[in-house]
């Protein structure tokens, strides 16, 4: 019993670690803002719950247990909320996507090779 | 190991933010630092304040100072003076510094004069004097209670003091100005209204456990009270400042601020007329330990009450200053236009 | 696996300051804090698991519900005048409605 617990939280945990590592490659390597959050905000949210369960399997109190629910909980409904958020106000705002821009760019330059 | 990983990430940051021209940023790497302090505090074990930290340095803060650079710029003022004599003062300084820490005793040695004074009372007779499984809130609200009584006034003075500077309210053009903004902005953002309002009452229920729990882990009044006004400000900032005013009453959270310091203060008063000396908790009950429980559950609440509506009223003052700026600009450009 | 899991979201951390600091637009770096915050529940979890003292869960929670309303702040804060996306930024700037 001992054994399964402990391989399943670590088989969590190691997810959950990779989630974590991969989302911040993302974040420093992806070209533009969008595809960054779209990395960060997926692997994040993804990652954090991985690792809240492989932490679940291993805790011994209850009370721990249901603290960690707790933040699993929080996890859940905060990251996507804020990466929603986060994507609408820099789009508001007039950042747009940088495949976007360089349409745009091509067009004009198109239009005004055009003229 | 951890340590020496997270006071390099601190310097690395510190070293950032003071290379930054703009201001945005550095509030934002200000609040990777405040994180990272806090997770230092953790890893240093000391919860109580890696507690504050977290809730002051990384939330609080932060919102206060982007309220401030969106009413006076984002770009850091080019400074003239050459810096040269400065740094050499600090140089000096600092060297002198490091040179004095030479004859302090090692970090951690167990004979160190501050481990010698009173940290074995504390340690060792707390359980039995106080009777308060948290040492941290034993020594915060008993043993030096006349100390947080000093902080918990500090807090006050600052409230009033951005009262009196700030508050917008004065003037009646103003007043009719300001409750004539509509500022509910977040209209089209659903989503985030409705998480909000599932998250509101789990925070102010969260901050009534860390109030009430402060007693036997980590957390107190001053946590406690700086989450429940982080709550509100939560509120005003998604719902709009006019419909927070509404749904808290200034006048009553001065009243309320005003009264936490008289909670506290009259703790100390009751105890003196009980022929104890000021903030002895012993003689509030005839236990001594139930009397300390009631004396801590006292103060601890004033404590709360003072921090949570003294946050409150800053941040009403600086984001109804904002509001009315904002207000005056668009005014001018419509006339412009 | 605990120890692995910490190194994993220190390097994450890293990473995280690393975008925070160069981060071209102001989103970016929001960005940046939000995932630092994040990984920042997760680390005290994990210490809290390492040092045997699970009471630290209690800040675990304290970080998550501030997080979401100081990135919520920036957010309402940002609509101003002052943190319009700025042409030098790098990016094309486009036109409120």
């Amino acid at each position: 019993m001992d054994m399964i617990i402990t391989i399943s939280s670590g088989f969590f945990l190691l997810i959950g670690s990779f989630l974590c590592f991969s989302g911040a490659i993302g974040l420093l390597r992806f070209p533009d803002f969008y595809t960054r959050m779209h990395a960060v905000g997926v692997t994040d949210t993804l990652g954090a719950g991985m690792i809240l369960v492989g932490l679940m399997i291993i805790s011994t109190d209850f009370l721990v247990f249901a603290k960690l629910a707790m933040v699993l909980l929080l996890t859940l409904l905060i990251g996507p909320t804020t990466s929603h958020v986060l994507a609408k106000a820099a789009f508001h705002n007039g950042l747009t996507p940088k495949s976007l821009s360089n349409q745009e760019k091509n067009n004009k330059e198109i239009s005004s090779s055009n003229t | 190991m951890i340590d020496i990983i997270l006071l390099t990430l601190l310097v690395v940051v510190a070293i950032a933010i003071i290379r930054m021209k703009d201001l945005f940023a550095v509030v934002m790497l200000l609040g990777i630092y405040g994180l990272l302090s806090a997770s230092f505090f953790v890893a240093m074990d000391a919860v109580d304040v890696a507690f504050t930290e977290a809730a002051v340095g990384a939330g609080i803060s932060t919102l206060l100072m982007l309220v401030v650079i969106a009413m006076t710029g984002r770009k850091e003022k080019t400074n003239r003076h050459k810096p040269l004599p400065a740094l050499c003062i600090v140089l000096i300084t600092g060297g002198l510094l490091i040179y004095g820490t030479f004859d302090m005793p090692h970090f951690g040695a167990a004979d160190a004069p501050i481990h010698q004074h009173v940290a074995p009372r504390y340690i060792n007779d707390s359980m039995a004097e106080v009777g308060v499984p948290n040492i941290v809130t034993s020594v915060l609200a008993s043993y030096r209670a006349f100390d947080t009584f000093g902080e918990v006034v500090v807090i006050f003075t600052a409230g009033i003091g951005v009262l009196t500077l700030l508050s917008v309210a004065r003037r009646k053009e103003d007043a009719e100005k300001i409750s004539s903004i509509n500022d509910s902005m977040h209209e089209q953002h659903l989503v985030i209204r409705i998480v909000a309002k599932m998250l509101i009452p789990f925070i102010f229920l969260f901050a009534l456990y860390v109030q009430f729990h402060g007693d036997f882990g980590p957390g107190g009044g001053f946590q406690a009270g700086v989450i429940f006004a982080a709550a509100i400000i939560l509120y005003a900032m998604l719902f709009g400042l006019n419909t927070a005013r509404k749904v808290i009453n200034q006048t009553f959270i001065q009243l309320i601020a005003a009264v936490g310091v008289l909670l506290y203060g009259s703790v100390g008063i009751v105890s003196l007329m009980n022929d104890g000396n000021f903030f002895n908790y012993n003689v509030l009950a005839s236990d001594p330990i139930a009397g300390q429980h009631l004396g801590i559950l006292l103060i601890e609440w004033g404590v709360g009450c003072t921090v949570a509506s003294v946050m409150m009223i800053i941040f009403f003052s600086f984001a109804g200053r904002l509001e009315l700026h904002q207000h005056n600009e668009r005014v001018k450009n419509q006339e412009s236009s | 696996m605990l120890i692995a899991a910490t190194l994993a979201i220190f390097v994450a951390m890293i990473l995280a300051i690393i975008r925070g600091v160069i981060g071209p637009t102001l989103y970016d770096r929001i960005l940046a804090v939000n995932m630092f915050g994040t990984k920042t529940v997760l680390l005290i979890s994990l210490l809290g698991f390492v040092m045997g003292r699970p009471e630290f869960l209690d800040i675990a929670i304290v970080y998550a519900l501030i997080n979401f309303i100081s990135v919520i702040g920036v957010l309402r804060y940002s609509d101003t005048n002052q943190f319009k996306h700025s042409p030098n930024d790098n990016e094309s700037l486009k036109k409120e409605p």
